[in-house]
């Protein structure tokens, strides 16, 4: 039976070396300010935290074997080696303190892309062996009960039934030809129902076409995390099939940060071949509905509101300004945090961090970035888009008595949709 | 000339001979002493010993050079300094000056070397064809310049190398130096050797080197370069009355432009005063009345050891030598091949773990659990 | 010949020659191993194209972001003022300018010596801060490795080398000088096998990174 070996890690890793990946190493001058980018680094005041120093075995390869002087060094015997036991002593600086948040990749004074060459690396650690439990079983989980929960579509079904029943609508289900296939994550269904609820009645408010389907419902890749591409293709062949069996011209990626960059960016080249359809972030279609007028909202929420921009779709997908605009609609007193959009601070739960249980005290000890920037500017409640972000800003506040409800942006615009359109439907009907 | 000199006869009886009153004569030892920028305390010291010192005999060898040197040594225009020593030191030999020509030439400096055997003083004009040159580049009276300057150095209390040729090689001795051409402290290792560069040195320097020797019985303090630290420890830059603008960064760019007629700094036209040790700045030529750099041309650097192949002469200091941009493209054409090598062997290698990836499965990861 | 001159001569000749030529031979060899390794193709659709943004992050990444500034202001300032310091006294002394006419043929206007010389006395300062801190501050203390006090000691060696020789503080001065361009030649040889190639590379880095993130709709 075939396993993970060090050698299979060290091709993966010598396969991901790319032009990038040696500009960027050929050009780190040690200066440490990336770690000035990371709340990890930030919140522990560990060095070895520092983001570049995570990238050790992958630069070690690089030298090694794509330069000239790691070629003469070899000869003599002077290169250093990437061993089983760096990379088991590495699996902690790539997975546990690390979200892949990119926000050293903005700040490296020479430009490096550190996001980028973090999320190589998982390769090459995957291929060894050495990737965190809590990540080796969201990833067997997915490919094998098509969610990294285990969620099936069952308890999605009962799902479904509540949102129709209380919303009097219809949820549709394998509507083939439909203008928008809907993708959910596990952790939305589970902790947050209202969300399906809120997009069910936006879409009919709007006057928009759209299914679920039951051959794929899930959005989220535990392979991207995790940081194995033969996994995450295996996930996003799911996606894609499912859109192409229902015809839909448009893909729907929920409020989950991840899952938006994994099917939006990293997906077709997962494939490889560009998709038959266009992948948007929920927060991208409610944008576009409202600058067509699509989306009639009424009132506004009177409280202090801040928001919390997901990696993901800010820094890492350019959805910075639509949330914006949307919560403008629905929000009398919004107040944007000083770093925000693209230079935010990770919430600390993303590239895995939150599947992976052994990384909790890192996970919360970089939280105190996000609770430190949430307490400049003293919201009420807190808006997010991401499921992950969501569940984490929540446990955090939680966690340092801190009164401040965090919701959903869907959620907030469903709340002010104006009724009278549909109550006149409904008024014709019974007349 | 070619008359031998009593050897025996004082310095001081020498002058007086020539009519030279008390009253001279110490103004020459205070000449001396302020040229060597010895203390004006000393003047009478100096006039003492120069009263007593005996009229050294000299023997004058030129070889491979151009009489420049010789030139610049007796064509001053009024009764200067050196002419006195010239006149009151005992020169035996000397090809240009002496009266004498062939055979007698030649016994007049053997007698000599007899006469004063170790006490005589060697001066060298130009440079000297090596041991495994040919000979036949440069002779006198058959006998190679090598050959003779080695029998003339022998019994010789010191050397003085005068000019570059002697001193350093020179002209002859830049590239290709096709008379193997070397200096005489590149021969000379058993003797003292003085050197007095310059192409040609400053007169009163020679005469300056002679009459402390006379005045002290030994020889100058002395550079690295074997040179009196009197004349040649400063560099020309120090001393150059242009440095202000250099200091200032006024530099003429051209030889016609606005900055040279304001007399600004030459050092974009390629001015060695830097990196050249001489007295020029402060002793000047022709009696005093002027230097290279005040009439508007850069220090060619002449004093100092290469100078024929240190750049051009109208190539600043900074410049590499023979340096192109040539080199640069060259080496980007190795670069290129060897960057291509190390980029295809990085390719194949990762082609390979490419083509050999086995895809990471679930069994595989439940192992790891 | 030997001594002083002799010296200079070797180093403002032959080894000039040698130096360059390694220099020309790594970095030509660095770049083209960079290049020749290439991109994957990338199927995502883009949301802007990449030359735009990646030649504005080329010039942008000079300039920290407001929130770098005040978490590392000694990085971002001491790093700029040295290396501001290192350029002007680089491209704008006019011995230099010589240089790069001598063998590029090409030149510019250059500052007053007084003012380079002012601006190498303050780059010497910073540079001795920037050791300081790499060996005081716990993040730069554990990522630095020997090659960077190497780097530190040849780049610190050429700058204050350079002081000497201005002020002729060093006899004979042919020896000043030629110690000068000998740390100078020192560095060109290292420069495209040590992070010194970030003086290239930096800006390859830049690109790249602005295009990644220009081509999802990000200004990096």
């Amino acid at each position: 039976m075939s396993e993970l070996t060090l050698e299979r890690g060290l091709a993966a890793f010598r396969a991901e070396i790319d032009a990038p990946t040696a500009a960027f190493f050929s050009s780190c001058v040690h200066c440490g300010v990336c770690a000035q980018s990371c709340p990890f680094y930030l919140e522990t005041g560990d060095p070895k935290y520092t983001p570049i120093l995570k990238l050790e075995p992958l630069r070690l390869i690089w030298e090694a074997e794509f330069t000239l002087w790691g070629r003469i060094k070899g000869l003599l015997g002077l290169q250093e080696k990437v061993t089983d036991a760096m990379l088991a002593e590495w699996e902690e600086l790539l997975y546990d303190s690390c979200s892949m948040c990119g926000r050293c990749s903005m700040v490296c004074p020479v430009g490096n892309d550190l996001a980028y060459m973090i999320r190589k690396s998982r390769e090459g650690m995957v291929q060894a062996g050495h990737a965190p439990e809590g990540l080796i079983n969201a990833s067997i989980r997915a490919v094998t009960t098509g969610s990294p929960m285990g969620l099936q579509w069952k308890t999605l079904a009962v799902q479904i039934k509540h949102v129709e029943a209380s919303t009097g609508l219809e949820v549709p289900v394998d509507k083939t030809g439909a203008e928008y296939l809907v993708m959910l994550s596990s952790m939305e269904v589970i902790n947050f129902p209202e969300y399906l609820e809120a997009i069910t009645k936006i879409f009919d408010h709007a006057g928009v076409t759209w299914t679920l389907s039951t051959q794929c419902f899930e959005a989220t890749n535990a392979g991207i995390q995790i940081g194995n591409k033969d996994i995450a293709a295996q996930l996003v062949e799911r996606v894609v099939a499912a859109a192409e069996t229902l015809k839909v011209s448009k893909v729907i990626s929920p409020e989950c940060g991840h899952a938006f960059t994994a099917i939006r960016w990293e997906g077709p080249n997962l494939i490889g071949r560009p998709y038959p359809f266009r992948v948007f972030h929920i927060v991208e279609v409610l944008d576009e509905l409202r600058a067509t007028g699509r989306i009639q909202t009424e009132g506004k929420e009177d409280d202090r509101l801040s928001m919390h921009d997901p990696c993901n779709l800010a820094r890492k997908s350019g959805v910075i300004q639509q949330q914006r605009n949307l919560i403008d609609l629905v929000a009398e007193d919004f107040v944007d945090m000083n770093e925000h959009g693209r230079f935010q601070w990770c919430c600390g739960a993303g590239g895995g961090v939150s599947s992976n249980e052994r990384a909790e005290e890192l996970k919360m000890a970089a939280f105190k970035r996000k609770k430190a920037q949430i307490e400049e500017v003293a919201p009420e409640r807190m808006v997010t888009m991401c499921a992950t972000c969501r569940t984490q800003l929540e446990e955090g506040l939680e966690e340092y008595n801190m009164d401040i409800p965090v919701i959903g942006l869907t959620e907030m615009i469903a709340d002010h949709l104006v009724e009278k359109p549909r109550a006149a439907a409904e008024h014709d009907a019974e007349a | 000339m070619a008359n031998l000199k009593t050897p025996d006869k004082t310095l001081g009886e020498g002058l007086r001979e020539i009519g030279l009153s008390r009253r001279g004569f110490l103004k020459f030892c205070a000449a001396t002493a302020s040229m060597m920028a010895l203390p004006p305390n000393l003047v009478p010291a100096i006039a003492a010993a120069l009263e007593q010192a005996r009229r050294p005999s000299v023997i004058w060898l030129s070889f491979q050079e151009c009489t420049g040197c010789t030139e610049s040594l007796t064509r001053s225009h009024s009764p200067s300094v050196e002419n006195l020593i010239l006149d009151l030191v005992s020169l035996d030999y000397h090809h240009t000056l002496q009266a004498a020509a062939g055979e007698a030439a030649e016994e007049a400096r053997l007698q000599a070397m007899e006469a004063n055997r170790g006490q005589y003083l060697v001066i060298v004009d130009g440079s000297i064809p090596g041991p495994d040159a040919n000979p036949g580049y440069s002779t006198v009276a058959g006998h190679s310049n090598y050959d003779i300057l080695m029998e003339t150095v022998e019994h010789a209390a010191a050397v003085i190398a005068v000019g570059t040729c002697a001193a350093f090689g020179g002209l002859p001795q830049a590239k290709p130096n096709p008379t193997g051409a070397m200096s005489v402290m590149d021969l000379v290792h058993d003797k003292p050797v003085i050197n007095v560069s310059g192409c040609p040195p400053i007169p009163m320097v020679i005469t300056g080197v002679l009459a402390h020797y006379l005045t002290f019985g030994r020889l100058p303090e002395l550079d690295a370069y074997r040179r009196p630290m009197a004349f040649y420890g400063q560099s020309i830059h120090d001393r150059c009355y242009r440095r202000p603008f250099y200091d200032k960064g006024l530099f003429a760019e051209s030889f016609d432009d606005a900055g040279a007629k304001l007399g600004w700094c030459l050092y974009r036209l390629g001015c060695k005063g830097p990196t050249t040790y001489n007295a020029c700045a402060t002793m000047r030529w022709n009696s005093g009345t002027s230097w290279p750099v005040e009439s508007g041309h850069p220090c060619l650097g002449c004093s100092e050891p290469g100078f024929w192949d240190d750049a051009g002469f109208y190539e600043p200091v900074s410049v590499p030598i023979g340096v192109t941009s040539k080199t640069l493209i060259e080496g980007a054409a190795v670069g290129a091949v060897a960057g291509a090598g190390i980029a295809a062997l990085a390719r194949k290698a990762k082609k390979e773990a490419v083509a050999n990836r086995q895809p990471v499965t679930i069994d595989e990861l439940e192992q790891k659990l | 010949m030997s001594g002083a001159m002799g010296f200079l001569l070797w180093v403002k000749g032959p080894m000039f020659n040698i130096a360059l030529a390694i220099f020309a031979i790594g970095l030509i060899a660095r770049l083209v191993e960079i290049f020749l390794l290439g991109r994957a193709p990338n199927y995502a659709e883009p949301r802007a194209g990449e030359w735009g943004p990646g030649l504005r992050t080329m010039l942008s990444r000079t300039i920290a972001d407001p929130g770098t500034f005040k978490r590392a202001p000694f990085n971002v300032v001491v790093g700029w003022v040295w290396h501001i310091g290192f350029l002007i006294a680089l491209l704008l002394f006019i011995p230099h300018i010589e240089l790069f006419k001598g063998v590029l043929g090409l030149y510019w206007p250059g500052l007053p010596n007084p003012v380079v010389d002012l601006v190498t006395a303050v780059t010497l300062i910073t540079l001795l801060a920037t050791l300081v801190h790499r060996l005081w501050h716990p993040v730069k203390r554990r990522i630095s490795t020997t090659e960077d006090y190497l780097v530190w000691t040849i780049v610190f060696m050429v700058v204050l080398t350079g002081y000497l020789a201005y002020h002729r503080l060093v006899e004979p001065y042919p020896l000043a000088l030629g110690m000068h361009i000998l740390s100078a030649e020192l560095m060109l040889i290292m420069l495209p096998f040590t992070k010194l190639t970030h003086i290239f590379t930096a800006f390859i880095a830049r690109w790249y990174n602005g295009a990644a993130f220009g081509r999802k709709g990000v200004q990096s």
